[in-house]
Parts: structure tokens; sequence; C-alpha cells
């Protein structure tokens, strides 16, 4: 039951799930592994990193030196088709037209949806950043805990594959014992960074990032993760298998045909698929969930872009993992006498509390970095180290100004060269000739960048409503967006720019790049982080949140949310993991609904 | 070392761009426009040359005056070949020839240092730039160079100047060759990864802490 159509649907399925990505490939993998019977809804095309992968390819054998284009906005080499800031025919609009104002959307239209494209950073949400609200006194609580998830957080490691060291730090969780494969070795610019960052009492340790750093365990971890099911415990086990251990080359970012990163396409779909109970329709453009007699949902109504028809099918249950922003449009336009303002949305709170993560960078370049002997970092492809947020002490003393905190992700310049003048105009001044090409060679590899993710705590006018005039080229109404960054994460990219910028200096370098004077002219605009979650925020109340604990909406029981949109809070740490390992506890509560005979 | 693509992109438009380099990256993600180039979904996992997508542009007189201002930049020496030796014309030619807004902006800009290159070269010299000397090729660089030290005449041939070493820059170290001259060594499946090199740890001064 692989790639179908949307005439060779079944009748009636137990679970549609609209989106393939971390949480759409995270539903369908738990549940169809558990015997129920899925379909799935894909707006893009089918998609096969195996064989459609830019893996060696280097800059001068691709267009335009892979520079980014309107088509390919990531360049070339990127994962990432038919996708984008803008894509054709899927407009959004904007409530301001001042861009600090504004949210800019990534979608991807492919299967796996955002996970091919993503830098696999996994960091587990800590204990605080489920009780932040109780914390300080801002946003909103997690209505679990750092307990509750702890079990899955696990599990999406032992399957996904996830490196990284346990360092016992405050609020950064370790794993428990063996789960985490070994932390790759720390390249020059990263040894460098730690040992001139500890001066200042800044940590730098291994980065926790979903990359196969030796083969899973296909013997042992199997059995693991689906205790009495030996059928299940094989399909994965063969899995596991056919993927490969990071082979210490190419950009992640290129997607990987060998398997060794986490991608649903090549980590979560293979396995689903393999059981016979899933079936996924490509170019499948979700328009809304339909509702029965009973109150319950009973469908999804999509448009079929092969045939530019509409088709609808039918299930028990309804997952919506289609990316927070797509799974407020679609709970928006399911409109109906019930829920006139969209399904779910009694309480008016579709479509509120959005938020992306803090961004802002800052570069230096550092004279004890110039002319090293040459060697390879390509590693795994992405950073090996960073720094985890620390000054949870000073912050609660009220000693910082902003309540939350932010990590570190930097990187060296020893990478992959081309599609870029690597001397900038500064140092080159006049020089060409042999001149220009030593002076090249001195500085390459002797410039770090680095950069906040910081945690952005929910506000009242970063949100999405539907457009009430503009429609995509289906008729679907479209989403219009709202956004405000609050003095908490102007001051955050402040202090993080200000850091930054000591760290470069205690290595004996100097600060080259900074968009502004200041952190607050360089935060990265609204939705540039790629880290859009809430939307549709989960909750002990419902007149409060849209969904329970179990991302179950309140009002529509058969309906449960599974991207970021349910997230009450946008921690520093990435919010992928979390995604998946709050899909994996939604689908064994859906299972369990189901063998009651509740779905 | 690096970040993977999308924070790599993230960097090169929030920090590279600020370094002065060349700011293709983020003018080439600002615009909205879509142009007819390779499409959103070209295929990825083919091999690409310049003209595959879109027709170059350099006349047989143009093509010898790029030449010859490339290899100057990017002559042949104990580091590597000369840039038109690797192809770095062809680059040029498909960068100012693609359908893509930013392209477009710096074909008018090229092409016409491009014909200024070639007045000059015959007002001071009655012969083609390509022709000229190296001596009477430098006398002209020399002038235009550095836009911060040029003369008010020559300011935008300076530009021109600058913007063409970025872009031949840019195109030389995506080659092999340019891989060599930087000491990029990368780009190959290794069977294991260890880390920097006892000589790199002593020359800066610290320990591998990842055991």
């Amino acid at each position: 039951m692989p790639l179908i159509t949307s005439s060779k649907t079944q009748p009636e399925y137990d679970v549609i799930i609209v989106g393939s990505g971390a949480g759409g490939g995270q539903m369908a993998y738990t549940l169809t592994l558990a015997g129920l019977k899925c379909v799935m809804l894909e707006a893009g095309r089918a998609y096969d990193p195996a064989t459609e992968t830019a893996m060696f390819q280097r800059p001068d054998q691709v267009p335009l030196l892979n520079t980014p284009t309107t088509d390919k906005q990531m360049g070339f080499t990127d994962a990432t088709i038919d996708g984008g800031w803008q894509i054709p025919d899927e407009p959004y609009t904007q409530a301001s037209d001042k861009p600090e104002e504004q949210f800019n959307w990534w979608r991807p239209r492919m299967l796996g949806g955002r996970t091919n494209h993503w830098g696999r950073m996994s960091l587990r949400n800590g204990p605080y950043d489920f009780k932040a609200h109780s914390r300080d006194g801002l946003g909103f609580d997690w209505p679990i805990s750092y307990d509750d998830l702890e079990p899955y957080y696990t599990k999406v490691e032992m399957l996904i594959g996830v490196f990284g060291t346990n360092e016992g730090m405050e609020n950064t969780p370790d794993s428990p014992p063996g789960v985490l494969l070994p932390a790759p070795k720390a390249r020059a610019s990263e040894l460098y960074t730690q040992k001139h960052a500890k001066k200042l009492g800044i940590p730098v340790i291994s980065i926790h990032r979903a990359v196969l750093t030796r083969p899973l365990d296909a013997e042992t971890i199997p059995a693991k993760l689906h205790p009495g099911n030996a059928w299940a415990q094989r399909i994965v086990a063969e899995s596991m298998r056919a993927r490969t251990a990071c082979f210490w080359a190419t950009d992640c970012h290129r997607g990987c045909s060998i398997r060794a990163n986490y991608q649903s396409t090549t980590v979560h779909l293979p396995p689903a698929l393999a059981t016979g109970n899933l079936d996924i329709i490509p170019n499948a453009h979700a328009r809304e969930v339909t509702l029965g007699k009973d109150g319950r949902a009973d469908g999804v109504t999509f448009m079929d872009k092969a045939t530019g028809k509409e088709a609808h099918v039918k299930a028990r249950a309804v997952v919506l993992a289609a990316s927070s922003g797509e799974t407020v449009r679609i709970l928006l336009n399911s409109q109906s006498s019930q829920f006139p303002q969209g399904i779910a949305n009694g309480s008016g709170l579709v479509g509120k509390y959005i938020m992306d993560s803090v961004g802002t960078s800052v570069g230096g370049q550092i004279p004890a970095l110039e002319n090293l002997p040459p060697h390879n970092e390509d590693g795994t492809g992405g950073p090996h180290m960073y720094i985890p947020w620390w000054l949870y002490r000073e912050q609660l003393a009220g000693k910082l100004g902003f309540a939350r905190g932010y990590h570190t992700e930097f990187n060296g310049s020893r990478g992959m060269p081309g599609g870029r003048n690597p001397l900038s105009d500064d140092l080159a001044r006049g020089a060409y000739g042999t001149k220009f090409k030593e002076e090249a060679r001195r500085y390459y590899g002797s410039f770090v960048g680095y950069t906040c993710r910081g945690e952005m705590i929910a506000n009242e006018d970063s949100f999405a409503e539907l457009d009430p005039e503009v429609k995509d080229k289906w008729g679907i109404p479209v989403l219009r967006w709202h956004w405000k960054w609050s003095e908490q994460e102007l001051r955050m990219a402040d202090q993080a720019a200000q850091n930054f910028s000591a760290i470069i200096e205690e290595m004996g370098g100097k600060v080259r790049a900074r968009k502004g004077a200041l952190g607050r002219d360089a935060i990265e605009a609204g939705g540039k982080v790629i880290h859009e979650v809430g939307g549709a925020l989960m909750g002990d109340d419902a007149g409060k949140s849209v969904c329970n604990r179990w991302n179950q909406t309140w009002e529509v029981k058969n309906l449960l949310l599974c991207d970021g949109a349910p997230f009450p809070s946008n921690s520093d740490k990435n919010p992928t993991l979390t995604i998946m390992a709050l899909a994996w506890r939604a689908a064994d509560y859906l299972i369990e609904q189901a063998r009651k005979g509740d779905l | 070392m690096h970040l993977s693509r999308r924070e790599v992109i993230k960097w090169i438009v929030a920090t590279t761009a600020a370094m002065n380099l060349p700011d293709f990256a983020a003018t080439a993600i600002a615009v909205a426009p879509l142009a007819k180039g390779y499409g959103t979904d070209p295929d990825l996992s083919k091999f690409y040359s310049p003209g595959d997508f879109w027709p170059l542009t350099f006349t047989p007189a143009q093509r010898q005056t790029v030449i010859a201002l490339a290899d100057l930049i990017l002559p042949a020496d104990h580091l590597g070949p000369a840039a038109s030796e690797v192809r770095v014309p062809d680059y040029l030619d498909e960068w100012l020839s693609a359908p893509y807004p930013p392209q477009k902006k710096d074909r008018e800009s090229l092409l016409s240092g491009l014909q200024w290159l070639e007045d000059e070269a015959r007002k001071r010299f009655a012969a083609d730039f390509a022709a000229l000397s190296d001596e009477q090729k430098r006398a002209i660089a020399d002038n235009i160079c550095w836009p911060a030290d040029a003369k008010p005449e020559f300011k935008k041939a300076a530009a021109f100047f600058q913007k063409f070493r970025g872009l031949a820059a840019s195109a030389y170290y995506s080659t092999q060759a340019g891989w060599k001259a930087l000491g990029y060594v990368g780009n190959v499946p290794l069977a294991s990864f260890d880390g920097p090199p006892t000589e790199v740890l002593e020359k800066l001064g610290v320990e591998q802490t990842v055991k």
C-alpha cells in the first residue's frame, strides 16, 4: 500500500495524517506498527533521498555556483524542492507593511516536509521548559512535565539515532546511559572557542544531532521500542540495517542518500510503508477537516494537485501535522454550523500565540586560526559542539533583563569553499594576482560565526488568521500574519551579541560581522529561524487552550494536532525532537483509544 | 567546518555578508518575482555545466577580455592554475546570463565594465586589453583595484573590478583546483573522523576534549 493517487484510496481508514514531516512521520510510524490503517496526505510530490540527493556536487558542478535563487532559496544542492519563503500559487499575506511586523513562512512542498532540510539539532526540552510560566510568570506552562515526555524522548533518540554527550547540566537533560551515539571529535575552531569561552565562564559542550556516528544496534533497539510486538521489531530492525553510518562528508542540509541522518523519508516512512498499513497520497493539498453528524471528524477534503479536482478521504480519526501555520489554516478553513469560526475553535484561540526562535549572529576573524595546516573538518556535515544556555541563576536573580535563555550554535569556516569569495574586499583591499591567492589561503578557515537560538515568549501580537480576501490557486483562503518581538527577545538579542563579541575578543580575534550596533537591530525577522510553533496551544483548561495534554482538540475528540502547533512555549531547544516525542506519545494515546473501541 | 546548509545560508546572509563578502546570497533570496530559471524542482542528482539551463552571453571578444582579466586576478602560480584553466570565464558568463533578478542586475555593470576596460586599453596602449603586456594590464588594474584609493574618474571602473574579482574568486574557489589552493581537503568519504591532527592542536595550544 505505498504511494497512491487520490482515486485509489480505501473506502475508510483508521487515521488520516495530514503532513509527512517530523510529526506526521512519527504518527505514521507508531500507528501503522500498531496495526492501524493510515492514509497520509502530503501537499508536495513524492521524494526519495536515496536517488535525489546532491551528495558530492561541488559548487562549480551546479548552476550559479550553488547561489540561492528564487527557485532554490537555500541554494541548488539544498534538499528542499518546490519550497521556500514564497512558493508559486500559494501566497500568504501580512497585516502590516513593516518588515518587523511580518512573518516569513518557510514551506517545503515535498514528502518529508521540513525534515529534509534541517540542522538535525536534537535537543531535549528541560524540566524548566515545560513550566516556564510558573518560574517567571510569563507565557504559558505546558500541561505535561518533563517526566511525562522523557520516555518518548528516549524512544525517539533510539529510533532516529542521536549523537551527543551527557553533561549533567542544569535544564539540559541527560539521556539514559547507552541511548546517545558517540559524539564526534571537536574541530579546531570548536576547541579554540571552548578553551577561550571557558575563561569567560561560558560552557562549550558536544551538541546533540540526529546523525549516525555508528550504525544503530538493530539487534537490541527494536525490542526496546516495540516490546511484545515481534512483527514491528522485525520491520524496524530491517529499516535500521538499511541505514549507513555517516561517512564524514557532505552537508546534512543536502539530505542524505545513505540515510545516515534523520529525515522522515529515510527513517519514519520506510518502516511505516513496510507494514502495509500506510497509503501516501502526494500532491494532496488539504482544504478542510469534515465533521460527521455525531460531531466527530469524519474525513479530510483535499485538492488533488495532479488532477485539479477535489477529493475526500474518510477515517475514524484525523491527525493534523502540516506545520503550525498550515494546521492553523486547515482548522480555520474547516467551518460548519457547529464551528462557524473553524473546527475545534470554540475558544477562538486557533492561530494565536505563534512563536519562532530568536536569531542573531556575530562573526569574527581569528588570527590564531590563520594558515593552519590543511586538514579535513567536514565531520558530520553540521556542528559538533554548542553552547547551552548557562545563566539560569543570574536570570532568576533578575540580573539579565530578559527572562528566558538561548543556546549558541557556532561554526568555523574550514568547510567546503565555493560559491562565495573567500577573501572579503576589506581584507583583500587592492590585492590581485598571486598576492590575492596567498591572502585567500592565509585567511581560509580563520573566520568564526556565533548564532543565537533563543526562546521567544508567546505574545498577543504574533498570530495568524484567515485573509478575508486572498485565496490560493485552488480557491482556499490563505493565512494573514501578524508579528511582534517583545522587549524580552530584543534584550536577549543584545546580550547574545555582546557575549559573542566577548568570545571573539577573548580568542584574540576581531568582530567583523554585526548587522547593527545592537543585537536588537540584528534580530532575525519573524519566521526566519524556521522554528514556527504554537497556534493551537495545549493546556489543562478547555476555555484557555485548543488541545489537551494528549494533543487532542478539546471540542473534537478524534482530531489530534501533532506538529508544533500545540507547543505552549518555544524553549531555546530546537523543536523537532519535541515534536516527534509528543507525536509518539499522542499516537500511543490514540492506539489505546482504538483498543478501547473509542475511536 | 561548517553548520549544515540551513545554518550556512543564514550565516551567509547574517554574517558573511556583513564581512563584506559579495552579498550574493542575501540579494538572491530577498527577491520576490519568480524568474524562469531551472525551476523549483530540478534534478539534483546530476552534474551541470554553464549553458545547461540558459544561453550564454559573451561574444568572442568579450570572452578574450574576461580571460585576460580573470587570469590577471587569479594567475597560474605555485598555488595552482590560472582562472581560465578552470573555466572561471564560463561561470562568469553563466552568472550574467542568468534569468534571476540579482544576476540580471549584475549583467549591465559587468558588461559595461568590460567595455570600459577595452576602451581604456585602446586609449592608453592602442590595443585590446587581452593583447597588452602584463605590465600594461597592471598599469590599468592598479588604477582601479581598490575603490577607496581610486581617483574620481576611476571610481566606477573600480566598483566593476571589485565585483568582477569577487565573482571570479567565487568561481575559482568552487573548483577542485581552487580547493587545493585554499587547503580544503574534504568532500571525500572517510572511515572515521579523528578531529584535527596533532600539529594543528599543538599550534593552537588545545587538546581534543571529545573522547
